[in-house]
């Protein structure tokens, strides 16, 4: 079997400006942190990204990486909006395509399936039409009915941040729910996968049955070695969300000073730099609370 | 009949209510006074209702309030969200949603206030609510009742009214009831909203005032009090930490 062990910045020094990137999880659950950081550090722009989004929009429309954002929401999940994507938005500086969720997840299946639409109920009536200029409606050759045309999302690449995987790309969840995971790489042309841990092959059913084994390697490029790859966001059962960092993360990004004092203190630096930051941050929390 | 039921208990009561003809589905409840709804009407009149952790659990028996099912339960199915939109989309499925804004004819707004292009306020956007409410029933649920929710207009339609439904031809398309700390709303034959009832100790001119469109709430019956036996169940056994009136407060006497 092929070995597609890569480093970091390997795997995402391929995304270059202009690209369409698709970014997995769901609001702040399992996101793949460590690649979005990667990104940060480079200077890429003009990206399209596709996203249930969380911090991970949030960080890339800050850093002014995002031209152009096709999502569901934006959402930390324990805390509702993401002040960073929020004042973004009310300065009106993105092009954006927001769905109801069910009509991204039903782009998502267009694009993993090679059509060019799929049609569904949801968004019609509403004003999520009117505000995607592009949607189009379509007739049942069967009916009379009219359905919501979801134009496919296809991207260039996607990142993911899962559980465990082998080398070759095989891909493992343990948490609660595989989110869209699997259809984001299906959509996307190249597909990069970070992990909380490289396992061997005949290793992968030691911790989950055989229905955790979410995605084939045959649609994954390469594999990263991330241990918490996707703090601040949750991903159980390895670790829960960072509760109090998201929250300083949230209140710093409300205050262009504290940002600026967040970003020097944990986003100056490579990936090791920014956990050693993470437990400098807890120990010093916890020295304020004794 | 009276006890010394409080407002979000009366509110509990009216959202139990409206999973009484639902038999066997998912009962999907947006924030703490219908969560204790749906909890009350699965240990009451509707037993057969199926319960979310809101995280990717059916329950059989809720866990914990607010908590997922890793704080307790017991589990009968797997609904991570995939399945959530394959349900949706069978229809098997009910909704309490809430609304930043709403109007006459039970269009809801979660998105944004102000222009799309330029947002005055950029809220948690459309969510669910287009494919809920052309999929399934859809209620609000509204903890403090103004003029500036029910409104004239919404500024971003993302949960659909009965006159866009309409007009849109959704043949699945039903709004139940809006139930707010002043009053149980529905809808007339022209699917305008209208007053069901005035919860007991409110004033139903309260209701007109507090509505920014026309609505009238003179001839209103009162909400039904809970029984002693549903105000048990939510005091003692679904909500023993009184979480509900963090949503309703009770008032605190003057003086």
């Amino acid at each position: 079997m092929p070995d597609k062990r890569l480093e970091l910045s390997d795997a995402v020094a391929s995304i270059k400006s202009g690209m369409t990137i698709g970014i997995g999880g769901w609001g702040s659950r399992r996101k793949p942190m460590a690649f979005v950081r990667e990104l940060l550090r480079t200077d890429v722009k003009d990206l399209t990204v596709v996203s249930l989004g969380g911090p991970d929009v949030g960080l890339l429309v800050a850093a002014g990486k995002v031209k152009k954002l096709i999502y569901g929401f934006v959402t930390l999940d324990s805390i509702p909006l993401d002040p960073l994507f929020t004042a973004a938005r009310e300065r009106g500086e993105l092009e954006l395509q927001e769905y109801d969720e069910g009509m991204f997840v039903t782009g998502l299946r267009a694009g993993a399936a090679r059509l060019s639409f799929l049609p569904t109920l949801a968004g019609l009536g509403s004003d999520v039409l009117p505000a995607n200029k592009h949607l189009k409606t379509v007739k049942s050759p069967y009916s009379d009915d009219e359905y919501v045309a979801v134009p496919a999302i296809r991207m260039d690449v996607a990142l993911i941040h899962v559980n465990r995987a082998d080398a070759a790309g095989n891909v493992q969840f343990l948490g609660p729910d595989p989110y869209f995971d699997d259809l984001y790489a299906m959509a996307a042309d190249r597909t990069f996968v970070s992990t909380e841990k490289i396992v061997p092959t005949e290793n992968l059913l030691d911790e989950g049955s055989y229905h955790t084994l979410m995605l084939s390697r045959m649609y994954v490029t390469g594999v990263v070695e991330t241990p918490r790859g996707a703090h601040f966001t949750t991903c159980e059962p390895d670790y829960g969300r960072d509760e109090v960092f998201q929250k300083h993360y949230a209140a710093s990004a409300k205050d262009p000073a504290a940002w600026d004092a967040f970003t020097a203190e944990f986003l100056a630096g490579d990936e090791a730099a920014f956990h050693a930051a993470v437990e400098r941050f807890h120990a010093e929390k916890e020295k304020a609370n004794v | 009949m009276s006890n010394d039921a409080t407002i979000a208990e009366i509110c509990v009561a009216a959202c139990s209510d409206i999973y009484r003809e639902s038999g066997e589905l998912l009962a999907h409840a947006v924030g703490i006074v219908p969560s204790i709804g749906a909890r009350l009407a699965k240990l009451t009149h509707s037993p057969d209702i199926i319960l979310s952790d809101g995280e990717a659990f059916m329950m059989s028996e809720a866990s914990p309030l607010g908590k997922p099912a890793s704080a307790g339960g017991v589990i009968e199915g797997w609904a991570p969200f995939r399945r959530i939109f394959d349900i949706v989309a069978t229809g098997r499925r009910q909704s309490i949603m809430g609304a930043s804004q709403i109007d006459q004819y039970g269009n809801q707004n979660i998105s944004l206030i102000g222009d799309w292009d330029k947002p005055k306020r950029q809220l948690i956007g459309v969510r669910g609510a287009p494919g809920n409410t052309a999929n399934h029933r859809v209620d609000y649920w509204i903890a403090r009742h103004s003029a500036r929710l029910f409104v004239p207009s919404v500024d971003m339609v993302s949960g659909v009214g009965n006159d866009r439904a309409k007009a849109a031809g959704l043949k699945h398309h039903h709004l139940g009831v809006i139930i707010t700390n002043l009053a149980v709303l529905g809808y007339d034959e022209d699917g305008r909203v209208k007053v069901l009832s005035v919860h007991p100790g409110v004033d139903p001119q309260e209701v007109t005032d507090n509505t920014g469109f026309p609505l009238d709430a003179s001839n209103a019956p009162e909400t039904r009090l809970p029984t002693d036996e549903e105000l048990r169940l939510i005091r003692e056994v679904i909500d023993p930490r009184a979480v509900r009136n963090r949503e309703v407060p009770v008032p605190q006497p003057v003086g």
